[in-house]
């Protein structure tokens, strides 16, 4: 508002100077009119769940009437006693590791190679950028056909070799790692769209003149450009973080957590051992135990490498 | 102005609303039924009982099974909740009781009530008061397909004990058939062995002790022994490639298709394994066989105690009259002669299961009519907290993952947390 009328025309000097001025009469006024909406938003949909799930986490209840038997900290007791919640981290650490180690590489090195204008760029990008636009469910179903030791085209390669084909998603040894393929597979265009609109938005004076004083093409690539990409890369490894720890809706219809919950991630958990059975209270300390470590990450993360955004 | 005059509007709408209902009375069903020949048999039910009782409408809702489970604690606390819901009896039942969602509608079926067979409506019945009422049974145990097992030389007849199954298996794996085809990512399935060998090895009174927390609760001998012998069975890798990834359904196209001897399931896959086969045909009546759970040696249940589901209709709290008498009307011998005839249930009112046509479908009749103990699925008995936990262990046993100790110490320790 302040921008669109730089023409200052007199009868509307007053409010500019009320929106614009330094002084706290001003500030006050945007307050009382565009916080509040804001803060009951948040209150009512995000503080007092938090509250609540906090609360509930004090109870043995299965969520009929109100919860009346307090039983202190046993959910969060219960919870770390469960081996399934420690496979269900440590499947949130691999899949942070595999999005460190796997996605953003090879997300940066396409960017690399289609952020620049040739024939065919764009068509490249859309298809790479596809999947990510697929619902979850939908690609986790179109997966375990895939995946489908009998009649998937996982199977139907393997058998050209003369193998017999494995049930990927049956092992408890492979069922993460298949989600990790399909993970991988399905967010990596993502990552590689925000690298191009970076790489896009470069000042290219300063790649030419490092060109100029003689850097060699990898050089300018090693010295120069990933560095400007570092406020980018930042970001990215945040949505894979966070990405990691709310992925929920493509493991249900790829294993459902299993086999024996090798492949439940920390959210799968909460629902299979937290809803579905019916224990409210022990499904809010999964949760809350969830936020802390969310809450935890990203304001160490805010603190530690994204100080300068 | 016109927005407050519709408020107006609304709010006498709604404090006159229960005078009107009496006029104009909406019976709104929620139900998990997938099956679409069903359903439209029940719709046409719905249909002709508004067109009896005018100023009456039944509104059929539709939850799928799983999401259904998982949302029925908010729906019944809602206002707006649907006045029938689906049940499977047992643990769930018992908490929505003592939650107070439910109706009391013992009076309202006095008389109707003798209609059913007493241990259907049993299932339903809590401190002599009746808070549903049953729909249908069914009975679990081993479907076959006549030409594996003829291939394999195996006579499904002569499978009575547990020793015999396993000898069954041998066979058949020797003669390059897969033996049994289980939905093992669905765990439930699997879970059929473990419980069904709880049930023959100690019978009733194992399960009430069990439920008592006496004889070392479910971490006690009969479900130690029900897991080793089980353990026998999975030892033998009897089951399809990858079985811990199969759906359920998956699993019944499977044994549709013939790619399998032998199922241990839910007398209604007999039915449901032409629908999900490959080619929509699957096995005809000619080429299924069925025997019995086999008996376990030493074990105290008898060979006539039968595992399998009660399901049935609850009435939620405060629903209109018409609801019950709705029901009523849906389970009345005249329906569920139809629907037995069709071999879509087992039927639960006297005198229905002449509706049966098929021999198959009167054959597990007749087992749940000279059943003395029908254990409910434990999954639901026990409720969804200690269930799933048995529906876990099971299948873990079966993945190899975890011994048969662990196994029913991890089931005794849910018990204790859950209750």
């Amino acid at each position: 508002m302040a921008i669109a009328s730089p023409m200052g025309v007199a009868g509307e000097t007053v409010p500019q100077a009320a929106v614009r001025g330094p002084s706290w009469d001003g500030r006050f006024t945007v307050l009382i009119l565009f916080l509040p909406p804001a803060l009951l938003l948040f209150t009512l949909f995000v503080v007092l769940p938090i509250g609540e799930a906090a609360w509930y986490s004090g109870f043995n209840w299965n969520g009929f009437g109100r919860p009346t038997n307090w039983i202190g900290f046993d959910n969060y007791r219960f919870v770390l006693e469960t081996r399934a919640f420690w496979l269900a981290l440590r499947n949130n650490g691999l899949i942070i590791a595999v999005s460190l180690a796997v996605q953003l590489p090879l997300a940066l090195t396409l960017a690399l190679m289609l952020a620049e204008r040739f024939r065919g760029a764009v068509a490249l990008r859309m298809l790479f950028f596809m999947p990510y636009i697929l619902a979850e469910i939908a690609t986790g179903l179109i997966f375990s056909f895939v995946y489908d030791g009998d009649y998937g085209l996982v199977a139907s390669i393997w058998r050209t070799f003369g193998a017999e084909a494995p049930h990927l998603l049956a092992s408890t040894d492979t069922a993460m790692l298949a989600v990790l393929i399909v993970i991988v597979w399905k967010y990596f265009g993502f990552h590689m769209m925000l690298f191009i609109a970076a790489l896009q938005s470069l000042d290219k004076s300063l790649i030419e003149a490092a060109r100029i004083d003689g850097a060699t093409r990898s050089q300018a690539l090693r010295h120069v450009v990933i560095p400007l990409l570092y406020p980018t890369i930042r970001l990215s490894v945040f949505f894979a973080i966070v990405g990691s720890l709310q992925l929920f809706d493509l493991v249900m219809p790829l294993t459902r957590g299993g086999p024996a919950d090798s492949s439940n991630t920390m959210v799968s958990f909460l629902y299979n051992n937290g809803i579905s059975r019916m224990r409210v209270g022990y499904g809010s300390a999964i949760g809350v135990i969830l936020f802390v470590i969310c809450v935890t990450f990203a304001f160490t993360y805010k603190r530690w490498f994204m100080r300068d955004e | 102005m016109r927005l407050l005059g519709k408020l107006g509007f609304a709010a006498a709408a709604c404090l006159f609303g229960a005078n009107v209902a009496a006029a104009d009375t909406t019976v709104k069903w929620l139900h998990i039924e997938a099956n679409p020949a069903q359903v439209k048999i029940w719709e046409e039910v719905a249909r002709s009982y508004e067109a009896s009782h005018p100023g009456v409408k039944v509104e059929m809702q539709f939850l799928e099974n799983e999401a259904y489970k998982a949302k029925l604690p908010t729906i019944l606390q809602s206002k707006d909740r649907p006045n029938i819901i689906y049940s499977w009896a047992g643990g769930v039942l018992k908490t929505q009781i003592e939650a107070g969602v439910l109706d009391d509608i013992t009076d309202q079926v006095k008389g109707y009530s003798d209609s059913l067979t007493p241990a259907a409506l049993a299932a339903f019945t809590s401190n002599g008061r009746v808070y549903g009422l049953p729909i249908a049974l069914s009975q679990v145990g081993f479907l076959c397909n006549k030409e594996l097992m003829a291939k394999a030389k195996v006579d499904p007849a002569g499978i009575k004990s547990w020793d015999d199954l396993l000898a069954a298996v041998k066979t058949l794996k020797a003669a390059g058939v897969t033996p049994i085809v289980v939905g093992g990512a669905d765990k439930w399935p699997l879970h059929f062995y473990w419980t069904h060998l709880a049930v023959r090895v100690g019978g009733k009174a194992a399960f009430d002790a069990a439920l008592r927390g006496e004889n070392g609760g479910f971490a006690g001998e009969t479900f130690l022994k029900s897991g080793e012998l089980f353990k026998q069975l999975v030892d033998l890798q009897p089951f399809q490639n990858g079985f811990l990834g199969f759906k359920n359904p998956q699993a019944v196209g499977y044994f549709g298709d013939g790619k399998a001897a032998m199922t241990l399931a839910i007398s209604t896959v007999y039915n449901l394994q032409r629908a999900l086969a490959a080619d929509k045909v699957g096995l005809s009546e000619d080429k299924i066989c069925w025997f019995d759970f086999p008996v376990v040696s030493g074990g105290k249940g008898a060979p006539t105690d039968t595992l399998g589901g009660i399901t049935g209709w609850l009435i939620t709290k405060d629903s209109p009259k018409e609801a019950v008498d709705f029901l009523k009307y849906f389970i009345s011998k005249d329906v569920q002669t139809r629907l037995a005839a069709g071999n879509y249930i087992i039927p639960v009112v006297q005198g229905a299961d002449a509706g049966l046509n098929n021999s198959f479908m009167k054959l597990i009749a007749a087992n749940l009519a000279k059943s003395n103990y029908h254990q409910n699925f434990y999954d639901q008995s026990l409720g969804p907290s200690v269930g799933r936990v048995v529906n876990d262990v099971t299948a873990e046993i079966a993945g190899g993952s975890m011994s048969p100790q662990d196994a029913a110490k991890a089931i005794q320790a849910a018990f204790k947390q859950g209750n």
